[in-house]
């Protein structure tokens, strides 16, 4: 368990390495610097910028000195915290950030326990009564919210919360609460608003959960053990539970690989359209003035949520099986 | 004399291959191709026909929009702005008159400065077929009005509504069911080409090359692939014309999506690389391309193309995502996206509902889309 642990941790050390490269080139792609983009954009509303504080950001930013140099100052600052500078908030991108992140972190992670909690049951009905009414409606609501746009759920909930509950549009919160501090009226007005982006985020999800849990299940059902207890006469739901279930739970596990960077694209998107305070709108924003610091700190931190979630996974799979465990590997 | 036998004799003489002789249908099953078997069990599959229909449908629908379409891309009607959709009706107090539409009486509220639409049941507008209405090019070809409806002289048919300039929301659903449909097929097409070339050597070689391309799909596929997508697209220049951006969609988009295809080219690869045809392609010198691709690839092409449809989906819905997002296509250029950008706001959700429709063809499509690809994978191993 442990040379499997450090060999993990060791490969993700790499990865974000490659990750932080790739973010770097989009930062750089936009054509011209964004010191010159920023320039361009204070004279154009009739501000004077003295040579002095361009030479100044330009020495201090890097920005004369060749690429490969601009990228090892980008990743040393960020191991030290420093994420480069805002050009459009005027702030350092760790201030901007701040907690963003952690409200993305609470959406995700709500999303994932969402997903869970719905394909669990319905995969297991799946499975077990295939090919049956319920089976074949259940696929069908999973596929259509497979082939819904979130954004376009995600306004129409909104209006439908609004116009029957009486929810506050957009936000995460009710206005009133947003500089109170925590109390039990906040926390209820944060979970009103908060199943909405869960719920619309998690449709896409829900449906290939539902379908893999039902395949693994489907297969585990067929085999010769579960035969042999079922003549001995074991009671169906014990057996069930007892072990095909358990065999077919890995997918839960260890498709947060393939879920979380669903998740947090999904995320990015109806957040926007929710105009939520996580780091979607924000990373559109940043995109759309070509706040390229920002928007590359945004593009890190997602991947690097993407890449420890997969980790944490990982481990939790290795703790629940054996055969990952003691190989290294996943079984197939 | 012999006593009467029993048993009965046949005269014929005897044919010791009638036991292994077939019947023609038997025939033509047992010597069919893979393609035709595959094909045979895909027809068994109701919903994937069904849904390979609709989608040559809305492809072959792509040829012709100028003709479907009611109105031109970029008629406005400025007395009709957000018009609500109008109702085709057959029969009049009673009385069977054919399809026609109630004409609008329009008035302005003047508590809410809202448009106020309301069909005047005295003003009959029957709707024209196979008509001259709005003068399109087609294909850059020819100049032409034939269209398979229109409005009575002096009437109007908006069957989906108008947007906020006056435009006929159904003419451009269909002319962005183009764009919409083709970003899909060369994104794929992309994703593709990249998927095989990359799993191919990656599966073929193994070794190191196979490490440092699993590591490179590791780190692609550990991007949120919609933040990527943003940014990447955000990146393209403003400057580029329509045509340009909308390649420069389709291969973003193709070229973080074929990642999941090379994993599969490569786990085929490495166990069909060990089997004998292989080492005898090697042995009598073929080169390593064409042993992948004359000997290796064919084998599981089948399942390729089914693994390649069910990706297409998300490709569209990417688009849409981009375009709504104002980070995709842009207008000039209509895809049902670009259409989704005016549902922006809750507003339209409470007020001009319509202006939404352009997400049923999107769930259609990628519905249809993902019938057809697990029936296609369902059909992939014929033999099975």
């Amino acid at each position: 368990m442990f040379s499997y642990l450090v060999h993990r941790l060791l490969i993700m050390i790499p990865t974000l390495l490659a990750v932080s490269l790739i973010t770097f080139i989009i930062i750089q792609l936009p054509p011209g610097d964004y010191l010159s983009t920023y320039v361009a954009e204070l004279e154009a509303q009739g501000e004077r910028v003295s040579d002095d504080k361009i030479a100044f950001l330009r020495q201090q930013y890097g920005f004369d000195r060749p690429m490969h140099e601009q990228y090892f100052t980008w990743v040393a600052g960020m191991l030290q915290g420093d994420f480069g500078y805002s050009f459009e908030f005027n702030l350092p991108v760790s201030e901007v950030v701040g907690d963003r992140l952690l409200l993305s972190f609470i959406v995700s992670f709500s999303t994932i326990v969402f997903t869970w909690v719905v394909s669990f049951p319905i995969g297991v009905y799946s499975a077990t009564h295939q090919y049956s009414v319920g089976d074949y409606s259940l696929t069908f609501l999973g596929f259509l919210g497979l082939a819904t746009p979130n954004f376009l759920l995600a306004l129409v909930l909104l209006y439908f919360a609004n116009v029957t509950f009486g929810t506050s549009i957009g936000g995460l919160m009710d206005p009133k609460y947003l500089d109170a501090p925590w109390s039990w009226g906040k926390f209820v007005s944060v979970m009103e608003h908060l199943w909405i982006p869960v719920v619309v985020i998690g449709t896409s999800g829900t449906a290939g959960m539902i379908r893999r849990l039902r395949a693994n299940l489907l297969d585990e059902l067929q085999k010769q053990y579960v035969v042999t207890a079922r003549a001995k006469g074991m009671h169906p739901f014990k057996l069930l539970c007892k072990y095909p279930l358990r065999m077919a739970l890995n997918p839960f596990i260890a498709d947060i690989g393939s879920l979380l960077p669903q998740v947090i694209s999904g995320a990015a998107i109806v957040s926007v359209v929710l105009s939520l305070p996580t780091t979607g709108p924000m990373l559109l924003n940043a995109l759309r003035t070509q706040d390229m610091y920002l928007a590359g700190s945004f593009l890190m931190f997602l991947a690097m949520l993407t890449v420890v979630g997969v980790f944490l996974s990982d481990l939790a799979l290795a703790a629940l099986d054996p055969r990952i465990r003691l190989h290294g590997r996943q079984p197939n | 004399m012999m006593p009467k036998d029993n048993h009965f004799v046949s005269e014929a003489p005897f044919d010791p291959m009638t036991v292994e002789a077939m019947s023609p249908e038997q025939e033509r099953f047992f010597m069919a191709s893979q393609w035709t078997l595959m094909w045979y069990k895909l027809r068994r599959h109701r919903l994937a026909v069904g849904a390979g229909i609709i989608l040559i449908a809305l492809y072959a629908s792509v040829l012709v929009s100028e003709f479907l379409a009611p109105y031109n891309l970029h008629t406005r009607h400025t007395d009709f702005i957000y018009a609500p959709p109008q109702g085709v009706h057959l029969f009049h107090e009673g009385r069977f008159v054919g399809p026609f539409v109630y004409g609008f009486d329009y008035r302005l509220d003047m508590n809410n400065l809202r448009r106020v639409y309301t069909p005047n049941p005295n003003v009959i507008q029957p709707l024209r077929f196979f008509c001259q209405g709005d003068s399109y090019t087609f294909w850059n070809w020819f100049e032409a009005q034939f269209h398979l409806v229109c409005p009575a002289e002096g009437g109007t048919i908006f069957l989906l509504g108008t947007d906020r300039l006056g435009r006929d929301v159904l003419s451009r659903i269909i002319y962005g069911t183009r764009i919409s449909l083709t970003v899909g097929l060369f994104g794929i097409a992309i994703s593709f080409t990249l998927g095989l070339f990359f799993g191919g050597i990656s599966g073929y070689y193994g070794g190191w090359v196979d490490n440092l391309i699993q590591r490179m799909i590791e780190v692609i596929r550990s991007f949120p692939d919609l933040p990527l997508w943003m940014a990447l697209s955000a990146a393209l220049p403003v400057t580029w014309n329509p045509i340009l951006i909308y390649f420069g969609i389709t291969i973003i988009l193709g070229l973080l999506d074929w990642t999941g295809l090379a994993r599969a080219v490569r786990s085929k690869l490495l166990a069909l690389r060990e089997e004998d045809f292989a080492t005898a392609a090697v042995l009598m010198g073929a080169s390593p391309g064409r042993i992948i691709s004359r000997h290796l690839m064919p084998s599981f092409m089948s399942h390729l193309i089914a693994s390649a449809t069910l990706s297409i989906p998300a490709m569209i819905l990417g688009e849409t995502a981009l375009s709504f997002l104002g980070l995709g296509l842009r207008s000039p250029i209509t895809s049902w996206g670009v259409l989704l950008n005016e549902a922006q706001n809750i507003n339209v959700v409470a007020l001009y509902p319509w202006l939404m429709l352009p997400v049923v063809p999107v769930i259609i499509t990628v519905l249809a889309f993902n019938f057809l690809g697990d029936g296609l994978r369902d059909a992939a191993d014929p033999y099975h």
